[in-house]
């Protein structure tokens, strides 16, 4: 199948390379329409060959994930190779984490996108400043993730590194691993939330002045009432990127195969130490040799795959749902 | 907050008016928005400077060296890098070469030819595949694309030998530049390559078709008008039309393939040094990171590694700052 696709893809070039250089170097009407017809069958064959490579990611990923989900998914830890288990304490980790990070990100990120739409426009100064920061604020949102992870160890887990060893912790924790997921969470939603607000109007501002209230009261009263449907939207993106990121918590909330998490506020709930996480999980145990650790794996990527599109899917119903009120 | 005074203690009524109450808040509201974008500055001042103390041992000991050798030895403490930098550029490279034809038909497909009431599910299905994680690539191509691809590809191409009438230089070029030290175990630089370019392909179709989808219909219909077919209408018209930030976002799924971890740690391979061939096994910056970070013992091991994240972070800056400033005012995500 493969090569056949392999064979496909070349073909597709060629199709593309004779039609563009008689499209280049112009023709007959005859060769032009042949040309054309080339170019149609590429890109339909280039459509059906990206669909159906994604629509096999997903039907083997239900085939191989599906037949594992069962109560003990739920309701055990994760397992010696040869026992069995469950990914509970890996889905707790995870939940906690990504709200960890979504915290963050929500004051971090509503705070910032506001200073960008309403405050940056002051005058030359901001305005300069305001366009570093949203040049910063691009670069961070396809930063690779897995330097995040690094940042994150050098600043909150090492030891041994000078200068930054005064705020370290000093241990992997699930602490750190909220922190880096954070760090992914906040450019989408000072995006998402100076894009809305940037869209709402220059009446309902006044509108707010008109009644004699202060600027942060008709930011909050009016500006963020009025644009609270995209800034939600911003935020379930960003819990969805940050659901099924690996990269950066693989040196900050490392693994764990016990559930440490509690609701003890004064114990950080459980989190000041290595928390398990449903993407590490997958990543060692895919790449281990027991076959249940693998179909755990399975399991694992199923979830996570889920959850993602389900947020996304949720986020364009919401979103359609605005559009026609 | 601030002191409440003796007016606002009183009992209100029960409509309250948007009065000045809290006027005073207003400067420090504005400071701690300004503080919240000032920290997006830090953080990314914070990682640069960050990675440049965690990678100064490394950089210092080896100096330019670092990037020219490929000895990576843990056990004596030698460390060269040119082999994951090496790895992570043919990858991206490699992957963005098979995307792009395939992304620029489905974006042409999606703006051009496919039936109405086809558009927008099949656009939406482009784009929700673009959200999905990383590791689900990385899964499916360590379990169901490798051994594929090793029993399809790699096995034939172990034991086919170029013909003869071919010429020798040929055949030299086969075997050291394509098929290195193959082993049929579905790995390697060109594997890797290929699960890359399926993942970054939805993200730069439905940014490329967002692009298409501003060219104003009165253009193109006028192409339309003049009798120009639909070929033409694309290469003459569309991609003229949206070329900078066609460009730009093109970077953008450099930059993705560049940065990429999980996906590729699972199958490429994982040795270092040089890659020999596309079918060699190798190692990209990230992958080399995934793997060895979490168990690097030797102080020296870990400085090795984020002085690689630190090449990782200035490829991957230039790149991103490219894209950006040709994507200018359409500030594509």
């Amino acid at each position: 199948m493969i090569a056949l696709l392999g064979i496909a893809f070349i073909a597709l070039i060629a199709v593309i390379i004779a039609a563009g250089l008689i499209s280049t170097f112009g023709g007959s009407l005859g060769l032009r329409k042949v040309a054309n017809i080339g170019f149609v069958v590429f890109c339909v064959g280039g459509a059906v060959l990206a669909l159906s490579a994604l629509a096999a990611i997903l039907a083997s990923l239900l085939a191989n994930g599906f037949g594992g989900i069962n109560l003990a998914v739920f309701t055990q830890d994760t397992p010696a190779p040869g026992s069995t288990g469950g990914l509970r304490n890996a889905i707790l980790g995870s939940i906690a984490m990504c709200l960890e990070g979504m915290v963050i990100a929500i004051f971090v990120g509503i705070a910032a996108g506001t200073w960008l739409a309403e405050y940056a426009d002051r005058n030359n100064y901001t305005k300069t400043y305001g366009s570093i920061v949203r040049f910063v604020n691009d670069v961070l949102l396809s930063a690779p993730s897995i330097l995040v992870g690094l940042f994150i160890y050098t600043v909150l887990v090492a030891k041994g590194i000078p200068v930054l060893s005064v705020v370290s912790l000093g241990h992997f924790s699930g602490i750190a691993g909220g922190v880096a997921l954070s760090l992914l969470a906040v450019p989408v939603v000072t995006r998402t939330t100076e894009d809305v607000l940037r869209l709402q109007s220059r009446q309902l501002r006044e509108s707010g002045v008109a009644l004699g209230a202060p600027l942060w009261v008709t930011i909050r009263a009016i500006l963020w009432k009025a644009a609270q449907g995209g800034m939600i939207t911003g935020v379930l993106l960003a819990f969805a990127r940050i659901s099924g990121e690996t990269a950066p918590l693989l040196f900050t909330a490392l693994n764990n195969q016990f559930n440490g998490l509690n609701f003890k506020i004064e114990d950080a709930f459980g989190l000041n130490a290595p928390t398990a996480n449903i993407p590490v999980v997958i990543f060692n145990f895919a790449l281990s040799a027991y076959d249940d650790w693998r179909r755990l794996a399975w399991v694992g990527s199923l979830l996570i795959a889920a959850a993602v599109l389900g947020i996304n899917i949720l986020v364009r119903v919401l979103s359609a749902e605005q559009k026609r009120s | 907050m601030t002191a409440l005074s003796a007016d606002q203690m009183a009992p209100q009524p029960d409509r309250k008016p948007l009065k000045s109450r809290g006027a005073s808040f207003d400067p420090i509201f504005g400071f701690i928005c300004g503080a919240a974008a000032t920290l997006l500055l830090v953080t990314l001042s914070g990682l640069m400077v960050s990675l440049v103390i965690g990678g100064w041992p490394a950089f210092a000991k080896f100096g330019l060296s670092f990037f020219t050798s490929t000895r990576w030895n843990p056990v004596t403490e030698v460390f060269g890098g040119a082999g994951p930098i090496i790895g992570t550029l043919i990858t991206a490279f490699v992957s963005l070469l098979l995307s792009l034809p395939i992304a620029i038909g489905v974006a042409v497909f999606l703006t051009e030819f496919c039936p109405q009431q086809l558009r927008r599910p099949i656009g939406v299905a482009v784009e929700l595949l673009a959200g999905v994680p990383s590791i689900v690539y990385g899964m499916w191509g360590l379990f169901v694309f490798a051994p594929l691809f090793a029993q399809l590809v790699e096995t034939p191409l172990s034991v086919w030998t170029p013909p003869t009438f071919l010429g020798k230089g040929f055949a030299d070029f086969w075997s050291n530049t394509v098929i290195g030290d193959l082993v049929p175990n579905g790995s390697g630089i060109l594997a890797a390559s290929i699960i890359l370019a399926v993942m970054i392909l939805p993200f730069m179709a439905a940014t490329l078709r967002e692009l298409f989808l501003t060219v104003p219909t009165k253009v193109r219909e006028s192409a339309y008008g003049v009798g120009c077919t639909p070929l033409e209408v694309v290469t003459s018209v569309t991609i003229p039309y949206v070329r900078r930030s066609a460009i730009g976002a093109v970077m953008l799924g450099l930059g993705r393939a560049l940065g990429e971890t999980m996906a590729v740690t699972f199958i490429i391979g994982n040795s270092h040094g040089l890659p020999k061939g596309l079918f060699s096994g190798g190692s990209t910056i990230a992958s080399t990171i995934a793997n060895e970070f979490a168990e690097a013992t030797g102080e020296m091991h870990t400085a090795a590694l984020i002085a690689l994240g630190f090449v990782l972070f200035l490829i991957t800056f230039a790149v991103l700052a490219i894209a950006r400033a040709l994507l200018g005012a359409q500030r594509q995500a």
